[in-house]
């Protein structure tokens, strides 16, 4: 398979073409390259690609990857409907 | 690292990269950028990235309306092979007190003297353009279709790589840890990866800046205040412009790529802490739902927080410190430093190398505080 056909991001249709070009550039940390391609950064939160870009990444700078800095988990851990959230809240006019 | 540096720009947010580009596609050689951390690490990569030329006083709506015309090209000036993705979609500021409507017309009139295409909108008229407003409440709105908002990291890549490639350094993972100061002139700089000399630093160190100025023996009057945001899935666009209250404390905004990106500006203790809190959640969905009823069915992906570098009358300072010769300042920006960063290189470019300043920064100089001339803004979240 082709790396502009290897998707590394599926959320956010990264492939591993795309990571390669800006590690290339020099971006060479997780914390860069997710905000740069958008890799991590649509609704499963990395849950796939996390691990990926780290394995690529500790590949392609010769690093082990206990030594890569991984990026944060953010909340909410699972996407959340506004009005569930609401919901939650004493507040007559939303529930 | 090199050893040393005409200029040592501290800190690699938008403003730093903004001047290290301006000064070295100037023909200043030798133009190092300083960041502790990785490139978006700082406020830049954490924030609204929203633009906007509807301010209230002359000043800002000065550097509002530079600052965009320089976003609507910035692409083709940096030679950008990607897009900042630039989208002016406007901003609808909603009124909801009578205060404010007097205000909003006050805004209009200075704006339109300055040239700034804004306009004053019924709660109805305004449906036209936001068509799932929720207008209950909403007295009178302004409007103005040349503001917008661009993707922060984009902007910063933009910047960098046109800095680079005018020969500038910006050195990642370094954090300046002393400088040197002799007879009241800047000797060099002390970082974790060794020492640089120079004679001149600027300080663009965001949040940080009242700390690197301590280091060189300069007050430089800015303090961290956190201030958090979320984003949600993608949608359809349904959301043209960002959306505004004041009184209502609230901005919100849909992204080219469908996400919306919203937050509001809670009064917050001095810190540095940049968690997320679940309060923010709640009191943001409330506040969304309540202007964008549709907002109900729209799932939250993740939620940040960063920092507002704030100065005592919530204005930029630019220019020069007081107390030592070769500190110059670019900080202070209270919230609005994406947006003004464009315009910020470019001013600090022209005033470090002598030129005479496109627009006039005097007034925005750190002499004021003590002075007592300090500006008020009345229209901020
Ligand atoms: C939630 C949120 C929403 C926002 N929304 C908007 C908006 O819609 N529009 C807008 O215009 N603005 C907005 N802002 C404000 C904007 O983000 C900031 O004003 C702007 O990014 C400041 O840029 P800067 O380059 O001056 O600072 P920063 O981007 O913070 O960069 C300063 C850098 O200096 C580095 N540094 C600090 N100390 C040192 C040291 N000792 N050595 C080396 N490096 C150091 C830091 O690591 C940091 O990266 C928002 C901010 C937040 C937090």
């Amino acid at each position: 398979m082709t790396k502009s056909k290897t998707i590394i991001c599926r959320c956010e249709d990264v492939t591993l073409e795309e990571i390669e070009a800006v590690i290339e550039k020099g971006y060479t940390s997780m914390d860069e390259i997710k905000r740069i391609t958008r890799c991590g950064m649509g609704q499963c939160q990395g849950r796939t690609c996390r691990t990926l870009l780290l394995a690529e990444l500790a590949r392609a700078t010769k690093t082990h990857p206990n030594d890569i800095k991984v990026t944060t988990y953010r909340p909410p851990v699972k996407n959340v409907k506004m009005s569930v959230i609401l919901g939650g809240m004493e507040d007559e006019e939303n529930s | 690292m090199k050893k040393t540096a005409e200029v040592v720009i501290i800190g690699g947010g938008i403003s730093g990269l903004s001047i290290a580009y301006n000064l070295a596609s100037r023909g200043m050689r030798d133009v190092v950028v300083l960041e502790k951390s990785y490139l978006f690490s700082g406020s830049t990569g954490r924030c609204g990235a929203g633009v906007r030329q509807q301010w209230g006083t002359e000043m800002n709506c000065a550097l509002g309306k530079a600052t965009c015309e320089i976003f609507e090209n910035l692409n083709e000036i940096l030679d950008f092979e990607d897009d900042i993705e630039f989208k002016q979609g406007g901003y609808l500021m909603m009124a909801i007190t009578e205060k404010e409507v007097e205000q909003f017309k006050k805004n209009i009139e200075l704006q339109h003297s300055m040239g700034i295409p804004s306009i004053m909108l019924t709660p109805r008229e305004a449906l036209d353009i936001v068509p799932e407003l929720n207008i209950e409440g909403i007295l009178a709105c302004t409007f103005c279709h040349k503001d917008g908002h661009a993707n922060p990291f984009k902007t910063m890549q933009a910047y960098a790589e046109a800095a680079r490639r005018h020969g500038a350094e910006i050195y990642t993972y370094t954090e300046v840890t002393g400088i040197d100061v002799e007879e009241n002139r800047i000797k060099g700089v002390h970082t974790n990866n060794g020492y640089i000399s120079t004679e001149k630093i600027v300080i663009a160190a965001g949040a940080w800046s009242r700390q690197v100025g301590m280091l060189a023996g300069c007050e430089v009057p800015v303090r961290p205040e956190r201030h958090q945001i979320l984003v949600t899935e993608p949608v359809n666009p349904i959301l043209g412009p960002m959306l505004m209250s004041f009184a209502g404390n609230i901005y919100l905004q849909q992204e080219p790529g469908g996400e919306f990106i919203m937050g509001f500006g809670p009064a917050e203790h001095e810190t540095f802490n940049i968690s997320s809190t679940w309060d923010f959640v709640e009191t943001m969905c409330k506040k969304a739902t309540r202007y964008l009823p549709y907002m109900k069915n729209v799932r939250i992906v993740r939620q940040w927080a960063g920092l507002y570098e704030m100065s005592p009358d919530a204005q930029p300072i630019l220019g020069k410190a007081e107390e030592v010769e070769g500190v110059y300042l670019a900080t202070g920006f209270s919230g609005h430093g994406f947006m003004f960063g464009p315009i910020t290189g470019q001013l600090m470019a022209e005033y470090i190398l002598g030129f005479p300043t496109t627009l006039p920064i005097d007034k925005l100089d750190v002499g004021r505080f003590k002075r007592g001339e300090l500006i008020f803004e009345p229209s901020v979240v």
